[in-house]
């Protein structure tokens, strides 16, 4: 029997705003324990959420990078449940109005090309955290609560573990453009459920679906929902039933474990939040969110490709990050080499940022520098070898030509100082012509590096060969 | 001390003029308190010690000639957040609870000089129509020790009345503010929704809930709104309306307004005694010039079945947060987290609070939200467009504030319904958001009745205005408990 599957994936993303959807508390990572909370956070008696306007405009981005339509009339709803990091025992989300819905994105997996629904986007908060000491206490971190967050349920659109992983890596793109959030996994500012279910080719009712846990990664988002899809596939065949269960990923025995089997359904009892009025969203506002939302990462693989003629590869490695590919943007606009400029970017720069983690933004190293270096390469002033003590240079935030000149790693090109030392080092080496005439070859390298020497590296490679053999043939 | 002042102006002209000090008055208060609560059981804490500092402070830099609170002592519910003193809302759950900020009401109060005289009793989370519920014991009448205060702001109408302090905060979900204040026959205003801040109110029903003056006369309501009212930026649904001058809008002068008394308002249920008072109180403003015709509110006899929904719907989830984790009290008792819940809340709510957590939490379910919630919501809107019809041709609406006078203690509260069927008639108002008083109407076998003015949205000056031409054209506001005679600073 063949089976088709079918995945569900709910990512909540982090907006990276300056304080909390509901409070004045700043949204500050790595701080003390509930160093960056107030009453609001607290759940204090007496305290009202002040909703923070910021977040519902980073929503917007969000939706409309998700080609997603936003419901002018919208209102915030309470989702009940007790948890001791969820101190209002409610968490302020959005139920049957979300911000956005319908909306899709655009993947592509080996070449083919597939649109993924988006069935909504809502906003919400985020809970604190609990961690457990081996003491036997239990402790509560509020600096998380209250972090803004949306959510993006797709539709079940997604019929492959690789599908999955391309929606995933393409969602985070274009939310990465929009800049409303880092939308990293490995920081928690993205975070993804997943659930999957299989059904036999051609049938139109659903499998019962299981939830993977534990996934902290693209990576292992795939590799579980792979496992995952073998093993139901084995136990319909088997002749068994796929129960309603969420099971946990185990990263090192590459399998899905069992965690708890579901009974029924959780009921949140969800009702209109009465603290916070509603939300209403003019076209006027839609419209100059629209006007300043940047060109999406596809239209720049675009035009990496038709003008500047990278290949489609190059295009999409620079486009992995909306500062990456300004980054390129700006140096091939002060005249760089676009080849080069994505060379280095996607070379040395890169090393160099894996190397010490850091973002690009991070770094010392600015696009008029790295054009500055690439230029003074492509023009002949500093040769390759050069080039890499220049962009060490650059790296630590030292202008190329400032640095050239003090260094005076200016390349020695000019046939009328070469030729002499060219010369003397022939003069100097009367063997080497002689095993030259004999077709030893390695006798010309021989040459080569005693002229490099003569010029403390500073000769044209280029300009000494072909003065070195015209002398040779000389001879 | 043996002066007695009628009302604010009186107060400050002679605090003014030094003919006491704010120490004095302070200390005279606390003694009258402290006098009276044996009798009353008014307070839940009197803040002696720092109120005594906050008046000797007010001596020392002067009051303040422009600002009516200066060195004024005022109570404030035990919902309401005051900074450092403790506040319980009248629950077990809050027994040891001591804020760390305080309610903007507190704020602007504090700000105008007043002085924090103690917090008042209340039924357990204003959930009450007797101030019978609360942890620290029944709040009695000091017309009749026998009797209710009403609820569920009763000690702040008991001490207002006893004639302890000319101005006390309450708090109004569906009639917690101007029941008592009838029962009392003291003058209590539940402001149109949104126009004071609830930053620092312990929820109750959060779409409902109003914080309003309660006091001696219309005069002092109207003075303290101006202080209270306003837009505050912590609290989402409060109105960045300009707030008027309230003293100012009192002339006394009510010709030509309009009056609609709902049929609705003076049918069964209501005592009959009640409804001659309140139809005499009707004439006595034709007389004084108004045009008054019966009008209907068709669908404000299902108001109460709306509100036993909506209002425990949201008090479920607005007490979800006393959880025993963070503040309040916990269980001893607990061995997992499950149990620190179940435990902490079980010992630390009360019968009615419980009552009304569970009533809500099934209101909310996934299967009876849409029979229940929803429904209610509908009638809530229907409500609200009974009003309007209504506000396009009349100015105000007039009628009883509660279907009795005070009750006896014990009487009601064997019976839920009874109790809640108590609200049918101020609750109509938090459903629609709108500005309603009750004003003393005179006197039912010895207890006091109050008449309730209702207003269009944040129409407050006209419904405080009709209030005051009432109020200065009949003496019944005159009319004090014998507890306060003399006992008055």
């Amino acid at each position: 029997m063949n089976f088709q599957t079918t995945i569900g994936l709910e990512v909540h993303v982090e907006l990276k705003t300056n304080s909390k959807i509901f409070s004045p508390s700043p949204v500050e990572f790595g701080d003390n324990p509930n160093a960056n909370t107030n009453v609001i956070d607290w759940g204090y008696p007496g305290v009202l959420p002040t909703p923070n306007k910021g977040v519902v405009e980073y929503g917007m981005r969000a939706a409309l990078a998700l080609h997603a339509k936003i419901n002018q009339h919208t209102h915030f709803d309470r989702k009940n449940y007790f948890y001791p990091d969820n101190p209002k025992a409610y968490q302020i989300s959005q139920s049957d109005v979300p911000l956005a819905q319908n909306g899709w994105i655009e993947i592509d997996v080996d070449g083919k090309k597939k649109k993924i629904g988006i069935e909504e986007m809502h906003i919400e908060e985020d809970a604190g955290k609990n961690t457990h000491n081996p003491n036997g206490y239990s402790y509560v971190d509020l600096n998380r609560q209250g972090t803004p967050l949306i959510e993006i349920v797709s539709k079940p659109d997604i019929a492959s573990p690789d599908e999955a992983y391309a929606y995933l890596e393409t969602l985070r793109q274009r939310i990465q453009f929009t800049g409303v959030s880092d939308v990293k996994m490995e920081e928690g500012s993205m975070r993804v459920d997943v659930n999957i279910s299989i059904r036999p080719y051609g049938t139109d009712k659903f499998g019962t679906k299981t939830e993977l846990k534990n996934l902290n990664s693209f990576n292992y988002v795939k590799k579980g929902l792979q496992f995952e899809e073998q093993r139901q596939q084995r136990v319909l065949l088997s002749g068994g039933q796929i129960q309603q269960e969420t099971r946990r990923y185990d990263e090192a025995s590459n399998e899905t474990i069992l965690m708890r089997v579901k009974e029924g359904a959780d009921d949140y009892r969800y009702f209109p939040e009465p603290d916070i009025p509603n939300v209403e969203i003019a076209d006027d506002w839609i419209k100059q969110i629209e006007e300043t939302m940047p060109e999406m990462p596809e239209r720049r693989r675009q035009r990496y490709v038709d003008d500047l003629g990278l290949t489609d590869y190059d295009a999409m490695v620079l486009t992995q990050t909306k500062e990456m590919s300004d980054f390129f943007e700006a140096a091939v606009a002060q005249g760089a080499d676009a080849k080069l400029t994505s060379n280095y970017l996607q070379g040395d720069v890169n090393a160099y940022l894996n190397d010490n983690h850091l973002d690009l933004q991070d770094t010392k190293l600015t696009p008029d520098h790295l054009a500055g270096m690439i230029k003074l390469q492509m023009d002949g002033t500093i040769s390759s070898k050069m080039a890499k003590k220049v962009f060490k240079a650059i790296m630590d935030g030292e202008e190329p030509n400032d640095y050239v000149k003090a260094h005076n790693l200016v390349q020695l090109s000019d046939p009328a100082q070469l030729q002499p030392i060219i010369d003397g080092v022939l003069d100097a080496n009367a063997q080497s012509i002689e095993d030259f005439k004999n077709g030893k070859d390695r006798a010309v390298g021989f040459l080569v590096g005693q002229i490099m020497k003569q010029t403390h590296g500073q000769a044209n490679p280029k300009i000494v060969n072909k003065l070195l053999m015209t002398s040779l043939n000389a001879r | 001390m043996t002066q007695q002042f009628d009302n604010l102006t009186e107060l400050h002209q002679a605090l003014v003029n030094k003919d006491l000090s704010a120490t004095e008055l302070t200390q005279q208060t606390l003694t009258n308190i402290h006098d009276h609560e044996d009798a009353l059981n008014a307070y839940v804490t009197v803040n002696d010690d720092e109120a005594l500092a906050q008046a000797k402070q007010a001596d020392e830099s002067g009051i303040d000639a422009d600002n009516v609170f200066s060195g004024v002592p005022v109570a404030y519910k035990d919902n309401l957040t005051t900074k450092g003193l403790l506040t319980t809302a009248a629950s077990k759950i809050l027994y040891n609870f001591k804020p760390v900020y305080d309610a903007d009401v507190v704020t602007r109060l504090r700000a105008a000089g007043a002085v924090t005289i103690g917090k008042t009793n209340l039924d357990e989370f204003a959930m009450g129509g007797s101030t019978e519920t609360s942890y620290f014991g029944t709040v009695h009448n000091p017309w009749d020790t026998t009797k209710v205060p009403g609820g569920s702001s009763g000690g702040s109408a008991a001490t207002v009345a006893a004639g302890d302090v000319l101005a006390a905060l309450g708090s109004d979900t569906g009639g917690s503010i101007r029941q008592p204040a009838a029962f009392n026959g003291i003058v209590g205003l539940k402001p149109t929704y949104g126009r004071v801040s609830r930053w620092g109110l312990i929820a109750f029903a959060s779409s409902l809930d109003q914080i309003g003056p309660m006091t001696q006369n219309v005069t002092d309501a109207a003075a303290m709104m101006n202080v209270i009212a306003g837009r505050d930026e912590r609290d989402a649904t409060s109105s960045s309306k300009e707030v008027p001058d309230y003293v100012a809008g009192l002339s006394g002068d009510i010709k030509g307004l309009k009056i609609g008394v709902p049929k609705e308002f003076l049918g069964d249920g209501i005592d009959e005694g009640v409804r001659d008072q309140i139809k005499t109180a009707i004439k006595k403003l034709e007389a004084l010039g108004a045009t008054v015709d019966e009008v209907s509110l068709p669908h404000s006899t299902h108001g109460i079945q709306a509100y036993y929904i909506l209002g425990p719907s949201e008090a479920s989830s607005n007490l979800q947060r006393f959880d025993g984790i963070r503040y309040g009290y916990r269980t001893p008792n607990a061995k997992n987290l499950e149990e620190l819940y179940v435990k902490t809340r079980s010992e630390g709510f009360g019968d009615e609070v419980k009552r009304r957590i569970m009533l809500g939490t099934f209101a909310l379910s996934a299967g009876s939200f849409d029979a229940f919630f929803m429904k209610a919501a509908k009638i809530r809107t229907l409500i609200i467009e009974d009003f309007k019809k209504v506000f396009a041709d009349y100015d105000v609406i007039v009628g009883p504030t509660a279907p009795t006078p005070a009750f006896g203690i014990g009487a009601e509260t064997k019976d839920p319904m009874t109790m809640y069927m108590n609200d049918m008639l101020t609750v109509p108002a938090n459903l629609a958001g709108l500005p309603a008083v009750s004003v003393p109407a005179g006197l039912v076998d010895g207890l006091p009745v109050g008449l309730q003015v209702i207003g269009r949205p944040f129409d407050e000056s006209r419904v405080l205005n009709t209030a005051f031409a009432f109020e200065q054209n009949t003496t019944f506001h005159e009319l004090k408990p014998s507890m306060s005679k003399g006992g008055r600073a």
